[in-house]
């Protein structure tokens, strides 16, 4: 097997483009980051698409046929993979094994969605035909009410706050609105959001004990990158490569309902088990974290099954500011999902190249990590039945 | 041209006598003050500067919101309709959204507009919810006639406030009206209007001394452009 690397990477603003096809963002940034890792028209051998709602939003399939052919990049191989919201790590997972295996040289990874062309109630839906379509879809459960469910339950087991979660929210959207890729660029207050009795309005319940502001946005975006064999990245190009260290992946039971613990994200734990023994690192040994935050608890409870705190104590690291940059493990130095937005095929490709600019020291000093080496992402799919952990590293071995 | 007095008083509607609406303050999301004013008649040049862009927004039904918005504001202005008023959200003195209404009689208020230009922010809301307060408590109506032109506005309005159907056509094209009774609103009061009330006074003098309108190209930018909710 050969060592992969990230050689190039690329991102469009995510929020609402309405004058943008699903496969133009693609498109887009795909081009940013074939220009990035500066491969001209050499072209890649390979082109993985991660999209979880073209068939049903755009009555479009085949979305990685579409792009390789926008982007002449033909005959390039090409898929389209899709894995619900972890579609973009999964589609970086086949790029790596492509690369690795040795059968293909350059692989293109381009993830995205266009959500915003419909109801806020039909984007629900559509995030919704993830759940069991026998025991859970048909009862009219939704990923808000299953994240309220799991969030009641992480506060009578744990002594979870609304205090913990509303920091995440102040936290990550303080960084968004220092992202020009972010979606949501606006501050946030605690007195606005949970102090004030203004804050009922502001802030309303959503999927109780969960509100509006413990929710990410309904996203358009699409992230891109290119991956090569590390032995090849200095001849291909003059960026520093980022090394994929490892990976895991692992799964769980479709039904919340047939977990022992619903509390217990098993499928995190155990990716994160395999891509730290892949990588030959632990938890304490990781500069930077990009989270799935599709709602606040997740990333509490996300940083504690990959085992950057015991559990039940997540929520008060947050508190505590050790997730804020600069402090113990920064997490969502983007402004994850909560505030870059989560278009849910792009999402685990946009952790990476985000990962990517911070382990190439490239971002404006407020949102740096200094002297980052390792970064971590979780790719959360269904509700935590489908997960992918990635561990990346500054240049070589 | 000089107004003819004599045929002005046949032109123009009849109006009864309104309650004021007694400005508010309200923290917002971001920690800001909004506060929630009535607006002057004479204010309407002012507030037209911020509804013109809309009308070339055609996305969430801004255009056909800001045309009809624009029309009654005229309309308002020049003595066309009858009991309109119009309030409007302002944080440090910049406009982030009006909401405007009448009395379609004594006993019934006809909602009119809500109009955001800041988004994300539950402005909207806010505004809304301030037009309800005016109606019930201020103008002590029994009921509110409201249709929404659009699905943002039909999920904040009918759906947050359970609004009862009916199958009176609402002025606003005819479409059939939902109604918000007293006893809904004072149902969902404690939800959904909030407000402290004096305004501190530095806070509203600033209010009253200018509206300030953003140019047409931020307006745009704010409602329709790639952040924009």
């Amino acid at each position: 097997m050969r060592d992969v690397a990230i050689i190039g990477v690329g991102m469009i603003p995510f929020g609402r483009r309405d004058e943008d096809t699903l496969v133009d963002m693609l498109a887009y940034a795909s081009m940013h980051a074939l220009d990035d890792a500066g491969l001209g028209d050499k072209g890649v051998d390979a082109v993985y698409v991660a999209n979880m709602g073209g068939g049903i939003l755009q009555h479009q399939t085949a979305i990685a046929s579409a792009l390789v052919d926008r982007l002449s990049l033909l005959p390039a191989a090409a898929d389209t993979v899709e894995n619900g919201p972890a579609s973009g790590a999964s589609a970086v997972k086949n790029g790596v094994l492509a690369v690795a295996s040795g059968y293909y040289d350059t692989v293109l990874v381009a993830g995205g969605e266009k959500m915003r062309e419909v109801t806020g109630w039909k984007a629900t839906d559509f995030v919704a035909t993830l759940t069991h379509p026998e025991v859970e879809y048909p009862y009219g459960i939704t990923l808000p009410g299953m994240a309220g469910i799991f969030t009641r339950l992480y506060m009578e087991k744990y002594g979870l706050t609304r205090e913990m979660l509303v920091a995440v929210a102040i936290k990550n959207q303080a960084m968004g609105a220092l992202n020009p890729y972010a979606h949501v660029e606006m501050l946030i207050t605690r007195e606005g959001i949970l102090d004030s009795p203004h804050s009922v309005v502001n802030n309303p319940a959503m999927a109780d004990p969960l509100h509006l502001y413990d929710a990410c946005p309904v996203s358009d975006g699409a992230a891109a990158l290119i991956l090569c064999p590390l032995e090849m990245a200095q001849e291909l190009t003059k960026n520093v490569p980022i090394l994929v260290a490892g990976f895991g992946q692992a799964t769980d039971t479709h039904a919340l309902q047939e977990r022992e613990d619903p509390t217990d994200l098993k499928a995190v734990t155990l990716a994160a088990q395999q891509a730290f023994k892949r990588a030959n690192l632990k938890p304490s040994d990781i500069d930077v974290a990009e989270l799935h935050d599709a709602f606040t608890i997740l990333e509490i409870a996300e940083s504690e099954h990959v085992g950057f705190f015991k559990k039940g104590e997540g929520g008060k690291a947050v508190l505590a500011g050790k997730t804020k940059l600069g402090g113990q493990i920064p997490i969502n130095v983007s402004g994850g999902l909560k505030a870059r937005g989560h278009p849910v095929g792009g999402t685990g490709v946009a952790q990476l190249v985000e990962l990517t600019w911070q382990l190439r020291h490239e971002l404006p000093k407020e949102r740096q990590v200094k002297n980052a080496k390792t970064g971590l992402s979780v790719n959360f799919g269904g509700f935590g039945n489908n997960v992918l952990c990635f561990i990346l590293k500054r240049g070589g071995k | 041209m000089a107004v003819d007095m004599e045929l002005e008083l046949v032109l123009r509607p009849p109006e009864v006598p309104q309650a004021p609406y007694p400005a508010k303050v309200i923290t917002l999301a971001n920690g800001k003050r909004l506060v929630v004013r009535e607006a002057r008649r004479e204010e309407v040049p002012t507030l037209l500067k911020a509804v013109h862009p809309t009308l070339f927004i055609h996305k969430d039904y801004y255009d056909i919101v800001g045309a009809r918005l624009y029309a009654e504001l005229l309309g308002w202005y020049t003595h066309r309709t009858q009991n309109e008023f119009c309030l409007v959200g302002q944080v440090d003195g910049i406009l982030v959204g009006m909401v405007n209404s009448r009395m379609y009689n004594a006993k019934t208020g006809m909602s009119l507009h809500t109009l955001a230009i800041d988004r994300g922010l539950r402005v909207g809301s806010h505004l809304f919810a301030a037009k309800m307060e005016h109606h019930i408590e201020y103008l002590e109506q029994e009921e509110v006639l409201i249709v929404a032109e659009s699905p943002i506005g039909f999920r904040r309005w009918m759906i947050e406030y359970g609004l009862e159907p009916t199958g009176i056509p609402h002025e606003l094209g005819g479409a059939p009206s939902y109604r918000l009774t007293r006893e809904l609103y004072f149902a969902t009061k404690s939800r959904l209007v909030v407000g402290d009330r004096p305004v501190p006074p530095a806070l509203l003098e600033a209010a009253e001394r200018e509206i300030i309108v953003a140019d047409e190209d931020m307006i745009r930018e704010k409602i329709a452009g790639v952040k924009g909710r």
